[in-house]
């Protein structure tokens, strides 16, 4: 092999640079002839399918373009090979469910997603009527996610803004330890905290879109501190000292310079936190209740969201709440796709400007 | 403008460490004062004790008296915010404000304080500031590009007409040349030589040839004893210190005999 990979030096002159090495096209050829030879193979003894053939496939690629690599262009570049085929397989693996799930969504969600869905509430409708729609779910998804976010954002922005910027000691070692713990906790122990603070407040029975804000806003604002947190640590120190050096006091500091040069990364946090608690379940089951008529006063009667729609409609059984469960998750995708692409946006017209 | 420092028995401590060991100087008025030294001697911390920038870094402590003119910076009841409204401070990497266009750039010591001023007075302090900092021929035509657009050179003065547009009495760099090429290191010798004439400037630099160049006065550096604080080992005319200096420490440091 290393005659091969080597050419000889003849005495005085120089090593050689250059290095034998396969054809661009190699890969793609040996993927469709393993892929030709599996096939052949399979439907010869009768078992073809479509996962063991891709499996085995991709095994004959691996096998065959290092052997080829490494008789051809030595053992550095034989691994490089391999690795590269092991990444595009995880990359692959990875895909599976993402791409899965998107495709059941779509194609299930689209049966019933059309402009009467979106209009139409289940007032007086019966669960296996071929009528009703999701526009009370819609509207109580925003309401309870925007009171969620009012609430998590500034108490989020200002803890992080404390501890980078004035959090010293055990105070922030304190502050920093449980957020931790609160970014652990399970979305239910959020809930019933809330609904067991509702009912020491308001007695039994008191159900309203804010409690499920606030139960949301307990699993919303640790990830808001902590995505801010890494965000403000990014800005150079040096950009505080230019502004302390003008006469700046700390607090212009921070409110003009620190939070504008790091507002793009903030958005994008506070829209990961969003997109994180906009498909909770269970925690708005136990505060903020469920109904099916259009209700937009989040501080009064029970609220519900999409994610808590899907879980009515599946548990009633049946085809017609199965088509519904399916367009109300689709509807939740595209609001977090909206949010997601709002957010990207945002990021893009504040993002510091470096252009000449 | 200008106004004279008198430091009397200065000592900075980082924690229980004594970076800068009692030091006492009087920097004149409209000159140029030079600190060299070899790094890790407290020029720089001695310098940024002079504008209280020190105290941006937790666990940094002062003793001792810094006059500016007749008022002590370190006083109780002294505004630090205040004092580095009067002393301003351009640093070693150039740092204009990533978010900021040139234009706001220069006027961020008006803006970022909140003073509100008339469209035509900002204009015009824009230009008397660029003008000042030597770089209005080179950006009047994009000041409201952004001011990181800018090559390092261009942004250093840019950032020393930001320093100069809230009309500080004294100005201190903290080798301001060092990230630089020769020629924009000459425009921004040039320039100091053109502001000492309304400014007390203070420049801290490794190039002994540009304190020699720059500067009418110069104070040496130095560690008091390994693993020590830095103190000052010598100041004077900057003629003398480099031709004939009284410690035989300053003529190693200078001839390049350190050791």
């Amino acid at each position: 092999m290393s005659t091969l990979t080597t050419p000889p030096a003849a005495p005085g002159a120089g090593v050689s640079l250059l290095s034998r090495s396969l054809p661009r096209w190699a890969p793609a050829a040996t993927l469709a002839g393993s892929a030709a030879v599996v096939a052949a193979v399979l439907v010869a003894v009768g078992a073809f399918g479509l996962a063991q053939w891709t499996v085995l496939s991709v095994l004959l690629f691996a096998v065959t373009i290092t052997a080829a690599s490494a008789s051809v262009e030595g053992g550095r570049r034989a691994k490089d090979r391999l690795v590269t085929t092991l990444v595009y397989v995880c990359f692959g693996l990875a895909m599976i469910p993402l791409v899965s799930v998107l495709w059941t969504t779509v194609q299930n969600g689209v049966l019933r997603l059309d402009p009467y869905f979106l209009q139409t509430s289940m007032r007086n409708v019966l669960a296996r009527d071929d009528a009703g729609g999701a526009y009370h779910a819609i509207m109580g998804t925003l309401i309870v996610t925007g009171w969620a976010t009012v609430i998590s954002v500034p108490v989020g922005l200002m803890t992080a803004i404390y501890l980078v910027e004035y959090g010293r000691g055990r105070l922030a070692q304190a502050i920093t330890f449980f957020v931790d713990v609160m970014t652990g906790i399970p979305s239910i122990v959020a809930g019933l905290f809330i609904a067991a603070l509702w009912l020491q407040l308001f007695g039994a029975g008191n159900f309203m879109g804010f409690a499920g804000s606030c139960a949301l806003s307990v699993l919303m604002i640790p990830v808001v501190v902590r995505s801010s947190e890494e965000m403000l640590k990014l800005v150079p120190n040096e950009l505080r000292e230019a502004s302390y050096a003008l006469g700046v006091p700390k607090w212009r500091t921070i409110v003009k310079v620190v939070l504008p040069t790091s507002i793009a990364g903030v958005t994008t946090g506070v829209m990961i936190a969003i997109a994180r608690i906009i498909g909770e379940t269970a925690p708005l089951l136990v505060t903020a209740g469920f109904t099916d008529s259009i209700n937009f006063n989040a501080f009064d009667s029970r609220m519900i969201t999409l994610p808590v729609y899907v879980y009515r409609q599946i548990s009633q059984g049946g085809q017609i709440p199965f088509e519904r469960a399916w367009a109300a998750a689709l509807t939740l995708i595209v609001i977090v796709m909206a949010l997601n692409l709002l957010a990207r946006l945002v990021s893009r017209i504040f993002a510091p400007r470096t252009g000449r | 403008m200008a106004k004279r420092i008198d430091v009397s028995g200065l000592n900075v401590y980082y924690g229980a460490f004594r970076a800068v060991e009692d030091v006492s100087m009087t920097i004149e008025p409209r000159s140029v004062t030079a600190f060299i030294g070899p790094s890790g001697c407290g020029k720089s911390t001695y310098l940024r004790a002079l504008n209280r920038m020190h105290e941006v870094i937790p666990g940094t402590r002062v003793e001792g008296k810094v006059l500016l003119d007749d008022q002590d910076i370190y006083a109780a009841n002294v505004d630090p915010v205040a004092v580095r409204g009067q002393i301003g401070m351009v640093f070693q990497r150039p740092n204009p404000f990533p978010t900021m266009s040139i234009y706001d750039n220069v006027i961020a010591g008006v803006r970022l304080n909140g003073r509100r001023m008339p469209k035509a007075e900002l204009d015009a302090l824009v230009e008397r500031a660029l003008r000042g900092a030597n770089l209005w021929n080179e950006v009047k035509d994009r000041l409201n590009r952004p001011g990181a657009g800018l090559s390092g050179g261009q942004q250093q003065r840019l950032c020393i007409a930001r320093a100069i547009a809230v009309r500080p009495d004294v100005l201190l760099m903290d080798e301001p040349c060092s990230a630089l090429d020769p020629i924009s290191t000459l425009a921004i010798e040039d320039l100091i030589a053109e502001l000492k004439t309304e400014y007390t400037i203070v420049i801290v630099t490794h190039n002994m040839q540009q304190a020699a160049r720059v500067s009418e006065t110069t104070a040496f550096f130095n560690l008091s004893a390994p693993g020590k604080g830095g103190m000052l080992v010598e100041m004077g005319d900057t003629n003398k210190i480099f031709t004939n200096p009284d410690k035989k420490d300053t003529e190693n440091y200078i001839t390049g005999r350190f050791g």
